[in-house]
């Protein structure tokens, strides 16, 4: 099953310490061109670390990592020419206009002023910040910065896009906005990598998952299939005042898996129908039966306690 | 080299644009302060003293006050304004995720912080030519030696800046490095005036060589044996730099 699409990442033992904590811990993986990936796990679980390794800020423990070709991070200064980074926390500069922000940026890349002149316009109109072309970074509202530094990634025509939580804070309906825009970005042909903590924004953009905990892959596949090898068809998902109450009168049912996180009673199965059932007669529960999803198979697989505290 | 200047250009070329947006209060800043301490010294203390090494007193501290108006510019620029683009406003970061090295960004800011020494510089040259306090052509080698001692100052002001955790800590280099600095490089008195001891510490001071520099400049004397001075101010400079890219890649590249 050879792809025919050349490696945009090749990643083998990547490891990497912080002091004695090893923060990623060998991990192995290609990304092809074209591919559309995100890189989920819980916080603390060196998605941020592994991100910086790749567009060559730190340098890896130990392992090998080839970007586009280059080795990292000796030839990263190099690679990053042609790709394009969308950090964590954004850091526009406030000091300048839309449009002077996106010159001085194509000004590291070396990029001429007559090149950045049909650029730039471009950039403007995919973000939809025409109009907002000479407001200061001060005047912008979340969104609008968050499109900016998007834009702002792709003033050099990167074939690689690297963002970090591009969505982490903006309400839906900006997510839904830049959501759009990188899916037509895919569509154009760009290979997309991107760390999220939304299940949902996983689920709908990555046709490909690779799911970290504590610096380790835990799963690598398409949404659908781990969605299929990892967790039950169904989910019951009850809470209330009465939950647990509710839960104690069950008799232990086979084929079924029955989980806590925080407040919320998670049952998986083929089919719950009769556990449904049985909660009509019950005040001050709450419930959603539905088809598993990947938060879920999250869930399960980096396990429920919050080990990041 | 060609490739690397261009590099380090575009990291001095965004600095230099936000300073022209504000250059009006910049510049205000940049010589009010010094002409104030240059004329009321020099008038109030000038007419107690007379001459000093041989200069009336006004004379003798204009190149004092020249000198550590160059150091100033730099190190402000080292300090605040570089830890607020470090660490504040994430700058650099954005910087490196494009196609510079830390290497560069430390080249770009350098540069640019010589360049603000050299405007700080040609500001008060300007008002010292128009008091007859700076004549002839020599005095204009004045500039590039403000533009090195900015580079001087700036990058040592940004190893200072790698270990900072706050603005707070500068106040330490100011008031355990640059103030006795100012007062034992030959500023306000001439450093034969020191104990001997002192005296050849002062000597390892960067700011004493510059000083030593500028004074007979001003003066309009060129004399060869001012390129030690020079020499001293280069290999410091070169050894500031690659110290603040060694410890800036060990803060930010970790
Ligand atoms: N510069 C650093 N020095 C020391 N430890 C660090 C450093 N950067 C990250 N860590 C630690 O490494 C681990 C992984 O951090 P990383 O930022 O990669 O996680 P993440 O998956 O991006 O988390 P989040 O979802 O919260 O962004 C964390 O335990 C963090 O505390
Ligand atoms: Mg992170």
């Amino acid at each position: 099953m050879n792809s025919p699409r050349p490696p945009v990442v090749v990643a083998r033992q990547l490891t990497k310490y912080f002091g004695e904590k090893r923060v990623v811990d060998g991990l192995c993986f290609d990304i092809r061109q074209g591919e559309f990936v995100g890189i989920l796990g819980p916080n603390g679980a060196g998605k941020t670390t592994t991100l910086r390794m790749l567009v060559g800020n730190t340098p890896p423990g130990s392992g090998e990592l080839s970007v586009l070709g280059y080795a990292i991070p000796v030839e990263g200064r190099t690679m990053r020419a042609r790709i394009g980074v969308v950090p964590q926390q954004d850091n526009l500069d406030i000091d300048f206009t839309v449009v002077e922000n996106l010159r001085i940026y194509g000004g590291y890349f070396g990029l001429a002023e007559r090149a950045l002149k049909v650029r730039i316009p471009w950039l403007l109109e995919l973000a939809a910040l025409t109009d907002k072309a000479h407001a200061r970074i001060g005047q912008l509202s979340g969104g609008m910065k968050r499109r900016l530094s998007i834009a702002r990634a792709l003033i050099n025509e990167p074939e690689l896009l690297v963002l970090d939580e591009p969505t982490t804070g903006l309400d839906p309906q900006v997510r839904h906005n830049i959501w759009n825009m990188l899916r037509q970005l895919q569509n154009e042909g760009l290979t997309i990598i991107l760390t999220t903590h939304y299940m949902e924004e996983a689920e709908r953009l990555c046709g490909r998952i690779i799911l970290m905990d504590r610096g380790r892959i835990l799963a690598d596949s398409s949404p659908q299939v781990l969605i299929r090898d990892h967790i039950e068809p169904h989910v019951l998902e009850v809470h209330g005042a009465n939950a647990e109450n509710w839960r104690r009168s069950l008799v232990r049912l086979e084929g079924q898996r029955c989980e806590r996180v925080g407040e919320s009673i998670f049952h998986y199965g083929d089919d719950l129908e009769t556990l449904v059932r049985s909660l009509d007669s019950w005040e001050g529960v709450h419930y959603v039966y539905r088809r598993a999803n990947l938060e879920d198979v999250f869930l399960k697989l980096t396990g429920r306690d919050l080990h990041d505290a | 080299m060609l490739e690397a200047a261009r590099r380090w250009k575009s990291v001095w070329r965004r600095n230099a644009w936000v300073w022209r947006k504000g250059a009006r209060t910049a510049l205000l800043g940049g010589f009010v302060e010094p002409l104030f301490n240059l004329l009321i010294l020099g008038f109030g203390l000038g007419s107690y003293v007379g001459r000093v090494a041989g200069l009336p007193y006004l004379d003798f501290l204009a190149g004092g006050i020249l000198a550590t108006s160059a150091m100033n510019a730099a190190t402000f620029e080292g300090l605040y304004l570089a830890y607020t683009r470090m660490a504040v406003l994430k700058t650099w970061d954005g910087m490196l995720a494009a196609p510079l090295s830390l290497a560069d960004v430390v080249m770009g800011e350098v540069l640019w912080m010589g360049t603000k020494s050299l405007i700080a510089a040609g500001l008060i040259l300007t008002v010292l030519a128009g008091f007859g306090l700076a004549s002839g052509w020599a005095a204009l080698a004045v500039l590039p030696l403000a533009f090195l001692a900015g580079v001087c100052f700036g990058s040592m002001a940004l190893v200072v800046t790698s270990f900072a955790r706050s603005y707070d800590f500068f106040v330490y280099y100011i008031t355990l490095g640059i103030t006795p600095m100012v007062l034992l490089s030959g500023v306000f008195f001439p450093s034969d005036a020191l104990p001997p001891a002192v005296r050849v510490g002062s000597e390892c001071l960067p700011l004493f060589h510059v000083v030593a520099l500028i004074r007979p400049l001003l003066a309009g004397g060129l004399d060869l044996a001012l390129l030690g001075h020079v020499a001293v101010l280069l290999a410091f400079a070169v050894s500031m730099i690659l110290l603040a890219i060694w410890r800036l890649e060990c803060r930010l590249t970790q």
